[in-house]
């Protein structure tokens, strides 16, 4: 395994951890015109992932970091290939921090209505979006010999890409009612539970139809056992949220996360972002990747950086384990005199 | 018109402006992060509540500040691949692994602990809670470093080999790159000149509040702690400078001759007050100068022959080819001087100030006051400031507050823009670095976008300062005074409400 293989799976690793992290926020998100009823609902589950979602987000900056190190040509390709996605996630993600930090900061109920407004579109539209984005990746685009993307937008947005979209978005909503249910006490909690059902099967249905696709077309042994297993945990998932271990539930269903990554990393393995003008002129990790110098430098940072940044982000999550419900909110803190 | 639609105009427009309005914010998080938590340290070890209220005072601007910051710089990282694709490809084995170690160590480390700080006020024991803050600040700073090298290493790239059969600049001494002289020196001015600009958004707000009588106790400690930061960081900014300005004579000759408007070397060369020139004649046609400053900030000499625009022209055109390797003089020219013409007002102001307001066992008796009254502006040893002149200095010192924001932007616009036409120095031009294959209309979209959406986020930000500027420092509650003992806090009451923040 040359280092360029190592690299790979790193950037696959942050882009596991991205999904699974930010996968529930942006759930979350979703959640807050899905699931709450009331300002008190909607600040409960904002403050659920209050404390972490700014550190689930970096996952995202890392990936996106480590790919312009460890694969020049691959960031490159990418971002100026996928521009207009791209710029709408950043819109989305630019408006959906300032939302959260601002939201409680004015006590007008118009004021909070419309940043919890932009919390709910600017978690859907990413979630979507990356799920558009990876379909791409994985089948390829039209890529020409100079590496360059020469396709359009609406090249983006053929069908197996745009089920790709409805996949995260599923499997997003579901991860986060999970999540919720997991977080929260009360009426909220029971809700989450129901809805976390509903979006499960919905991303059954839609997951498997999207693995199954990525798998007939080029998929291997090794993306074959990662689609079973994504399924399997994914339905391990339901059946422990029916069962009221949410624990359970939330674990399994960030394991049908991480299983559904693995297996379209797989399927894309050696390749990073294919060619679908010519095979020669794909991106693959050998042709894409930096010098063996950088990754050396990349894989010792990486090495040491990520198990401490596990530590410390896993302590965060440990400092506020506790559930919270409605009852946790004070009457003036919702209206927005907080600290 | 050419000019106008070259690629690159727009995608450098683009970098400007998202570039300029991040580092409006990034200087404010880097500096109140350390400020705050000098704040919250003293709390922990005075348990004097003015500084509790100052630190919660503080805070809550530093995050609406951060806020900003963080979601600016999501852009910053991603920009580099959306507009400037061949410029990535070229540079990415050398200029990618410090923004990666960026996110990696330190953004990591300050989104996670900011996140601790905003909710652990009820969750953490007091030493901590106070920790965290200090990570977070550790985590500014070391973002800061990483940044600021990468960008050295475009001023004046060591460590790297240019593989010509990939067609790429490749790593070669990674530590090279982070600890060569340039960034050194950057991360040494930047850092002092983000200490400048915390400490005179402190005085500012404090000469605010201290103007109309109000919330005395913490705002005079915030009043001193941002007058001793200024004059400081001040100092530091100017000594930095000028190593910086030496490091660049010898780097980048063009950018300094540019500075200047100095279009012929000469020995003993002036340093010019104001300058009016022709760029087509090559010269300046109005002129106030005092002679060989120049050449001392060059070479510490008075006397030292300093090359001029139209040499460095001459040796870069033997030396890479023909063209015109003159950055545009007027932007160049007084950029510079507004740089330090702003940012050494500040200091003056800051100076002005501690002197003024100085100790009590400084000042004779009838000129006293007590903790909670606002302090006399003394001038000589005996006589305060007349009304008018009281007034007017604490006019000034609000104003403060925005010097060193206009002086850190025409910093970067002048190092940034005296570097053209080279992207990375002597090695890319920038006209290669675009994306070729986005078009012009996407590029305009993207920018449009970004700058209709940071100027409706710039006025909700500066609306939501002003509020909580002006509603002052927070009275303190029971659970303020008593944070927990335990991790997660204590379990007294379960369903009691919980300090929120969202």
């Amino acid at each position: 395994m040359q280092l360029h293989d190592v690299w790979f799976v790193l950037i696959a690793v942050l882009w596991t951890g991205y999904f699974f992290l930010e996968g529930f926020d942006f759930g979350v998100g979703i959640l807050t015109k899905l699931l709450a009823r009331n300002r008190p609902e909607r600040r409960v589950l904002i403050n659920t992932i209050g404390p972490v979602w700014d550190g689930n987000e970096v996952w995202l900056l890392s990936a996106g970091g480590a790919t312009f190190a460890a694969f020049p040509e691959w960031y490159a390709t990418l971002f100026s290939g996928f521009y207009l996605p791209l710029l709408a996630i950043l819109v989305c993600l630019i408006v959906r921090g300032v939302a959260f930090e601002y939201r409680a900061k004015r006590p007008e109920e118009s004021w909070q209505r419309n940043w919890e407004t932009a919390i709910f579109w600017t978690s859907l539209i990413p979630a979507f979006l990356w799920g558009v984005a990876f379909g791409n990746i994985v089948r390829g685009v039209k890529i020409d010999r100079h590496l360059e993307y020469v396709g359009n937008i609406w090249d983006l947005l053929n069908p197996f890409a745009l089920l790709g979209g409805l996949v995260t978005l599923a499997l997003f909503t579901f991860h986060g009612a999970v999540f919720t249910a997991l977080k929260t006490v009360g009426d909220i909690r029971r809700r989450a539970r129901r809805l976390a059902l509903v979006a499960g099967l919905v991303t059954a249905v839609v997951a498997l139809l999207f693995l199954g696709w990525a798998q007939v077309e080029q998929g291997d042994g090794k993306s074959l056992v990662a689609l079973v297993v994504a399924v399997g945990a994914l339905v391990a998932a339901l059946m422990a949220n029916q069962a009221g271990r949410e624990g359970w539930a939330f674990a399994l269903s960030g394991v049908t996360i991480v299983a559904a990554v693995a297996m379209l990393f797989l399927t894309l393995f050696p390749n990073v972002m294919p060619s679908t003008l010519n095979a020669e002129w794909s991106l693959t990790v050998s042709n894409a990747s930096s010098s063996p110098y950088t990754l050396k430098i990349m894989t010792w940072c990486a090495a040491i950086a990520t198990p401490i940044v596990m530590l410390y982000q896993g302590w965060t999550y440990w400092v506020f384990r506790k559930r919270i419900g409605t009852q946790h909110i004070a009457a003036d803190a919702a209206a927005g005199a907080v600290h | 018109m050419d000019l106008a639609l070259a690629p690159e105009t727009l995608a450098r427009w683009q970098f400007g402006i998202t570039t300029v309005y991040h580092f409006l914010f990034v200087p404010l998080t880097i500096s109140l992060a350390a400020l705050t938590a000098g704040l919250e340290t003293a709390w922990v070890r005075t348990e004097k509540e003015k500084y509790l209220r100052a630190t919660k005072f503080w805070g809550k601007l530093f995050l609406i500040n951060i806020a900003m910051g963080v979601v600016t710089g999501i852009v910053q990282e991603f920009q580099f691949g959306m507009n400037w694709s061949d410029y990535s490809r070229f540079v990415g084995d050398v200029f990618g692994a410090p923004l990666a170690f960026e996110a990696l160590i330190a953004f990591f480390f300050e989104s996670t602990f900011i996140g601790l700080w905003i909710f652990g006020w009820d969750k953490l024991p007091k030493k901590l809670h106070l920790a965290c803050i200090w990570m977070v600040s550790i985590g500014t700073i070391l973002s800061a470093y990483f940044i600021l090298a990468a960008n050295s290493w475009m001023q004046h790239p060591v460590g790297y080999r240019i593989n010509n059969a990939k067609g790429r600049a490749e790593l070669t001494d990674f530590w090279h790159v982070l600890t060569q002289n340039t960034a050194l020196t950057q991360a040494f001015h930047t850092l002092t000149a983000s200490f400048l600009t915390g400490g005179a958004f402190m005085v500012g707000i404090a000469a605010y509040h201290l103007r109309r009588k109000k919330h005395v106790t913490v705002m005079k400690t915030s009043l001193r702690l941002g007058l001793v930061t200024v004059v400081i960081a001040g100092l530091l900014t100017a000594v930095s400078g000028d190593l910086l300005g030496k490091v660049m004579f010898k780097q980048q000759p063009m950018k300094m001759a540019a500075a200047e408007a100095l279009w012929d070397g000469q020995d003993s060369a002036p340093f010019s007050i104001f300058a009016y020139g022709d760029v087509s004649k090559g010269h300046n046609s109005v002129e106030l100068s005092v002679p060989g400053v120049l050449s001392f900030l060059a070479d510490d000499d008075f006397g030292s022959y300093v090359p001029g625009i139209n040499d460095t022209n001459k040796a870069e055109q033997q030396q890479y080819g023909p063209g015109d390797y003159r950055p545009i003089i007027p932007v160049t020219f007084w950029g510079f001087r507004w740089m330090i013409g702003f940012g050494m007002a500040s200091f003056a102001l800051g100076l002005a100030g501690l002197w003024l307001t100085r100790k009590k066992c400084l000042l004779p008796p009838h000129l006293r006051v007590g903790e909670d009254e606002v302090p006399h502006l003394v001038l000589f040893r005996n006589k305060a400031l007349g009304p008018v002149l009281t007034t007017w200095y604490w006019r000034i010192a609000i104003g403060t507050l925005g010097f060193p924001l206009i002086a850190n932007s025409w910093g970067w616009i002048f190092t940034e823009m005296g570097r053209q036409p080279w992207v990375v120095y002597g090695v890319l031009r920038t006209r290669d670095a675009v994306s070729p294959g986005v078009s012009q209309g996407e590029v305009i979209t993207s920018m449009t976008v970004f700058t209709l959406l940071y100027a409706i986020l710039a006025v909700i930000e500066v609306k939501l300062l002003a509020k909580y500027v002006k509603a002052g420092p927070p009275e303190l509650t029971e659970s303020d005074l008593h944070p927990p003992t335990r991790i997660g806090g204590d379990s007294r009451d379960a369903d009691k409400p919980m300090a929120f923040s969202y």
